[in-house]
C-alpha cells in the first residue's frame, strides 16, 4: 500500500506539463538520493560524516574528466564513479577506523579529507583548478544529456531506488545486522565475531560509491563543476541534514527529509527570498529534531507502530 | 583446550595480571575466582583478544591466539561475555542474539530462527521482540549468554553472569550453564558466588593481586588458608581455625 | 630570499598568536564539557561581524571594542549553551555534535541573510600600518593581535589555575558527579565554561578584524584551523593550544609561500589528518 502510494506520488511529475514542477521533483529526489547514500554509513552504521561531499565530488570529477579528457561516454562515468567513490571511501575508512577514530573525531576527519580534495582540485592542472570543468553541451540520450527534465528525473529516481534498495537490504541481511551491532556497541560486536574495521570500511565504501554516481548526474545536468560545487561543505551538510531530519537509520528517512527540505525551501522563499534564509530554517529544524525527535520524522512513524530501531551514536 | 602461560598486564604502576597460567580441558567447567580487582576481567579480556598482553602465550585448541583480534578469536570458537553487560540497546532482544547467530550462517531467516530458539531456551522467550534496553539486570545477563551461545562457540568465557541476581535466578542460571556444558561447550567462568562455583566447577583457580595463589577442586580451595586470607585479610585463616 | 622566509615565519607566528586564542576557547570547552564545539568557527564569524559593525557604524576601533565584544560573546555563549546546546543534546555525544553543527548552520545563514555574501573589511589607516624592524616590515595590527592574544592566554591560564572559580570549573571537568555532591551544579559550570570559551572568540574577532576580511563563510575556514590546533596540541591542553596555534600559524604562512596561494591551505588539513591518524593524543595530550 505504502509502495503504491509513493510510486503514485513519484510518478505525478511525468504527467505534469510544467518543467518547473518537474525540476522541483527532480531536486527533491536528488536530495533524497544523496541523503540515502549518507544514511547507509551515517544512519545504519552510525558513522557521522561531515565530509560526504568528498564522494560526490570525486564522482563528479571522475565523470567530467573521463568525458572531457578521454572522450569516454558519460554513461560509463556512472560505474567508474561508483568505483572511484568506493575506493575513496575504502581508503578514508581503512585509515580512520584502523586508527580507531569514532564519533566526533571521525566527523572532523571526513571534513578534513573533503577539504584536502577541494584544495587539490582547486590547484591541480588535471582538474583545471579553480576554473572548474565545463562539460560540452550535446543533448542526446546516448550522451546522458536530456532536453526534458523528466528524463533526468527518471534517472535520479532509479538511483534513489537503488540506494533505497541497499538500505532495505541492510535492514534484512547479515551485513546490515553487523553494521547495526557495530553502531550500537563495538566491543560487544567484536566479541560476537564482527570485524569492526572491515564492516565500517565496507559501509563507507558502499555509501561513497553510490554518492559518487550522484556527482556524475549533477555534471550531466548542469554541465559545469568546480571545486566548491564538488567538495564544498554545503553539500556534505545537506546530505547529513536530509538524513537526520527524516530519520537516520531508517529506509524512508532521507525521502521524508528531502521532501521537508524542499517544501521548507520553497515556502520560505515565497516569504523571504534572501539567500541564507531557507538554509537557516533547515538548521533550526535540525535543532528541533535533535531535541524532540532523535529518530527523525520516520521515528514518529516507527513509534506509532511500536517497533524499536533507529540509529544511535557511533 | 585452552592453555595460558605467563600472562601479564600492567596498567601504569599497577600489575593487574602477573604471570598467570591456566589450563581448561575440553568439556570441563573451570572457575576463576578472587577478590575484586584481582585481575580476573583483565585476564579474560586478554584471552579473548580485547587487551594486548604485555607478556605470555594463549593457545586455544592447539593454535596460538596471542595478539589475535577479538573477532578472529570469536570466529575460532572462543567467545566471552561482559561483566558490565553490553547490549545493543537500540535493537530488539532477538536482533541482539541474531548478531551472534550470523557468525555461522549468512542466511537471515535461518539466523533469526536460531536466535529465537536460543533466546527461548534461555528464558528470554517473552522478551524477544522487545528492545534490549527494556531488559532487567537478570535479563541482560541472560542476553549476554544467549548472544554468545548463538555463535555456536566451542568455549565460553562467562564473566560474573550471576552477580546482581536473586537466588532463584541464580539457580536457573546454574542449571543453564550445566546445560551448556552438556551441549558440548567448554566453560571458563568468573564468579563470586561460591555456592554456584561449588555446584558447577570441576576445577578452580584463585587469583589475588594479579597472581594465581591456589588451584584445585572447589572443596580443596574452600579449605585453603591462602585463599581465606586473600578474601578476608591477613591472619583470617588462623582466626577461623581457632574458632573451629 | 632568506628574508622572505623570515618574514613568512614571523607573520605566521603573529597570526598563530591569535589562532592560539581561538583554539584556547575550543580546548577549554572540550576540556571541561568534553564536547566538540563545531559552532566555534561560526561564533568567531559572529564576533568579527560584531567588531565590524561597531567599527563601521559607530566608529569604535576594534581594540576599544574588544572588552565589549568579548563580554557580549561570553553572554552569547552562555545563553547558547544554557538554552540551546545543553537542552537539545541531553548529554549524548552525537546529539551534541549535531547540535553544534545545527547552530553553525543557523548562524552562517542568518548572517548571510542579514549581511549578504560579500567580504568586508574595516577601512582606515590601521589596516595598512607597518613597523620597520631591521630589514623586516611588520603589520602593526598583527603585532598588536599577537601581544594581546598572549596576554589574554596568560590571563585565562591564571584564571583557571589560580582563582576559586577556575578551580571549580576544573573540578567539574574531572568529576561532574562528585562536584554535584559538593553542591556545585555542573550544568551552570558548563554554561560558564562555554561562555568563557566563546568570550575568547570575542577578543579574537576584534584582534583579527584589522588584518582579515569577514564574511558569513569565514567560520568554515576557521573551524578546521581551530580543530587542527587543538588536536595537534592535545584536546583539552592549554600549553598545547598555544604551541599548536603558533605551529599552525607558521605552517599556514610557510605553506602558502612554498606551495602557492591555491595549494597552500592543504597544509592544515594534512596536519589535521596526520595527527588524528598517527598520534591522536597530540603533542601535549595524555589521553583522549
Ligand atoms: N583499562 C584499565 N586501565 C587501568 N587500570 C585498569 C584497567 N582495567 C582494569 N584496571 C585495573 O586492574 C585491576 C584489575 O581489574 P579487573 O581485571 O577488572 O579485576 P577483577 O575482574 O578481578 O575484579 C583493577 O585494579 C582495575 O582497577
Ligand atoms: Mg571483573
Amino acid at each position: 500500500m505504502k509502495w503504491v502510494l509513493v510510486g503514485g506520488v513519484a510518478a505525478v511529475p511525468f504527467v505534469l506539463p510544467s518543467q518547473s514542477m518537474v525540476n522541483i521533483a527532480m531536486l527533491t529526489a536528488f536530495s533524497a538520493f544523496l541523503g540515502q547514500c549518507w544514511n547507509i554509513a551515517g544512519g545504519f552504521g552510525g558513522l557521522t560524516s561531515f565530509g560526504h561531499a568528498v564522494f560526490f565530488g570525486s564522482g563528479a570529477y571522475t565523470g567530467a574528466i573521463l568525458q572531457t579528457r578521454y572522450g569516454v561516454n558519460p554513461w560509463v562515468g556512472l560505474p567508474a564513479a561508483f568505483l572511484v567513490g568506493g575506493l575513496v571511501g575504502a581508503g578514508i575508512g581503512a585509515a580512520s577506523f584502523r586508527a580507531g577514530l569514532r564519533g566526533s573525531y571521525f566527523a572532523l576527519v571526513t571534513l578534513a579529507f573533503a577539504e584536502v580534495f577541494r584544495v587539490l582540485s582547486n590547484s591541480l592542472e588535471f582538474t583545471q583548478g579553480g576554473l572548474g570543468i565545463a562539460i560540452p553541451l550535446k543533448v542526446s540520450a546516448w550522451n546522458f544529456q536530456f532536453a526534458d527534465r523528466r528524463a533526468t528525473y527518471a534517472v535520479v529516481l532509479v538511483l534513489l531506488a537503488v540506494a533505497s534498495g541497499v538500505a532495505v537490504w541492510l535492514t534484512k541481511g547479515r551485513m546490515g545486522a553487523r553494521l547495526a551491532a557495530v553502531r550500537e556497541n563495538e566491543d560487544a560486536a567484536a566479541a560476537l565475531g564482527v570485524d569492526i574495521v572491515r564492516t565500517k570500511t565496507w559501509a563507507l565504501a558502499l555509501s561513497g560509491g553510490l554518492a559518487a554516481m550522484g556527482g556524475v548526474v549533477y555534471g550531466q545536468t548542469y554541465l559545469y563543476i568546480d571545486p566548491s560545487i564538488g567538495f564544498g561543505t554545503e553539500r556534505s551538510v545537506e546530505m547529513l541534514l536530509v538524513a537526520m531530519i527524516g530519520g537516520a537509520g531508517t529506509v524512508w528517512g532521507p525521502v521524508l527529509g528531502a521532501v521537508v527540505l524542499h517544501v521548507v525551501a520553497d515556502v520560505s522563499r515565497a516569504f523571504i527570498a534572501t539567500p541564507g534564509f531557507a538554509p537557516m530554517v533547515y538548521g533550526v529544524v535540525l535543532l528541533v529534531i535533535i531535541a524532540v525527535l532523535p529518530q527523525g520524522l520516520a521515528g514518529v512513524w516507527a513509534q506509532v507502530r511500536g517497533t524499536p530501531g533507529g540509529a544511535r551514536d557511533a | 583446550m585452552l592453555e595460558v602461560r605467563g600472562l601479564s598486564k600492567r596498567f601504569g604502576g599497577l600489575q593487574a595480571v602477573d604471570d598467570v597460567a591456566l589450563d581448561v580441558p575440553q568439556g570441563r567447567i573451570v572457575a576463576l575466582i578472587g577478590p575484586n580487582g584481582a585481575g580476573k576481567t583483565t585476564s579474560f579480556a586478554m584471552i579473548a583478544g580485547f587487551v594486548r598482553p604485555d607478556a605470555g602465550r594463549i593457545v586455544f585448541e592447539g593454535r596460538e591466539v596471542t595478539g589475535a583480534r577479538a573477532d578472529q578469536i570469536a570466529a575460532l570458537g572462543m567467545v566471552r561475555t561482559f561483566q558490565i553487560t553490553q547490549p545493543f540497546a537500540g535493537l530488539s532482544v532477538a536482533e541482539n542474539i541474531r548478531v551472534g547467530a550470523f557468525l555461522r550462517t549468512a542466511d537471515a531467516a535461518e539466523a533469526m530462527a536460531q536466535a529465537r530458539a536460543v533466546g527461548a531456551a534461555l528464558g528470554l522467550g517473552a522478551m524477544l521482540d522487545r528492545p534490549a534496553a527494556a531488559l532487567t539486570v537478570a535479563g541482560r545477563k541472560r542476553l549476554e549468554v544467549a548472544r554468545a551461545l548463538a555463535t555456536r562457540p566451542r568455549m565460553l568465557l562467562l564473566d560474573e553472569v550471576m552477580a546482581g541476581l536473586n537466588p532463584s535466578e541464580i539457580h536457573e542460571i546454574v542449571a543453564m550453564i550445566r546445560g551448556i556444558r552438556e551441549g558440548g561447550v567448554t566453560v571458563l567462568l568468573i564468579e563470586h558466588i561460591m555456592q554456584a562455583v561449588a555446584a558447577l566447577a570441576d576445577d578452580v583457580y584463585v587469583l589475588a593481586q594479579g597472581a594465581v595463589i591456589a588451584q584445585g577442586t572447589p572443596r580443596a580451595i574452600a579449605d585453603d588458608p591462602a585463599v581465606i586470607e586473600a578474601y578476608l585479610g591477613r591472619g583470617a585463616a588462623a582466626r577461623l581455625a581457632a574458632h573451629a | 630570499m632568506l628574508e622572505i622566509y623570515t618574514a613568512a615565519l614571523i607573520n605566521g607566528l603573529l597570526i598563530g598568536g591569535v589562532y592560539a586564542l581561538v583554539a584556547l576557547g575550543l580546548t577549554l570547552i572540550y576540556g571541561v564539557l568534553h564536547i566538540v564545539n563545531f559552532a566555534h568557527g561560526s561564533l568567531l564569524m559572529v564576533a568579527m561581524f560584531a567588531a565590524w559593525v561597531l567599527a563601521e557604524k559607530a566608529g569604535v576601533s576594534p581594540y576599544a571594542a574588544l572588552p565589549v565584544v568579548a563580554c557580549g560573546m561570553f553572554a552569547v555563549g552562555w545563553a547558547l549553551y544554557r538554552y540551546v546546546i545543553g537542552r537539545v543534546s541531553r548529554g549524548e555525544d552525537r546529539a551534541i555534535l549535531l547540535a553544534t553543527l545545527g547552530v553553525s548552520v543557523v548562524l552562517d545563514n542568518l548572517f548571510l541573510a542579514i549581511f549578504g555574501g560579500d567580504t568586508r573589511q574595516i577601512e582606515g589607516d590601521l589596516t595598512f600600518a607597518m613597523w620597520e624592524v631591521g630589514p623586516l616590515l611588520l603589520a602593526v595590527p598583527k603585532v598588536i593581535a599577537f601581544g594581546v592574544s598572549l596576554v589574554l592566554a596568560g590571563g585565562l591560564w591564571a584564571f583557571m589555575a589560580r582563582t576559586d572559580m577556575g578551580r571549580a570549573i576544573r573540578a567539574v571537568a574531572k568529576e561532574p558527579e562528585g562536584a554535584r555532591l559538593m553542591g556545585i551544579r555542573p550544568e551552570r559550570v558548563f554554561a560558564l565554561a562555554y561562555g568563557i570559551g566563546i568570550g575568547c572568540l570575542g577578543a579574537a574577532g576584534c584582534l583579527l578584524l584589522p588584518s582579515f576580511f569577514v564574511s558569513p563563510h569565514v567560520g568554515s575556514v576557521f573551524v578546521l584551523v581551530a580543530f587542527t590546533i587543538v588536536v595537534l596540541g592535545g584536546m583539552g591542553s592549554f600549553p598545547g593550544a598555544v604551541v599548536g596555534g603558533l605551529l599552525i600559524g607558521v605552517t599556514e604562512s610557510l605553506g602558502g609561500l612554498v606551495l602557492g596561494e591555491s595549494l597552500g591551505p592543504i597544509g592544515i588539513s594534512l596536519v589535521f589528518i596526520a595527527v588524528l591518524l598517527l598520534r591522536p593524543t597530540g603533542l601535549f595530550g595524555a589521553a583522549r
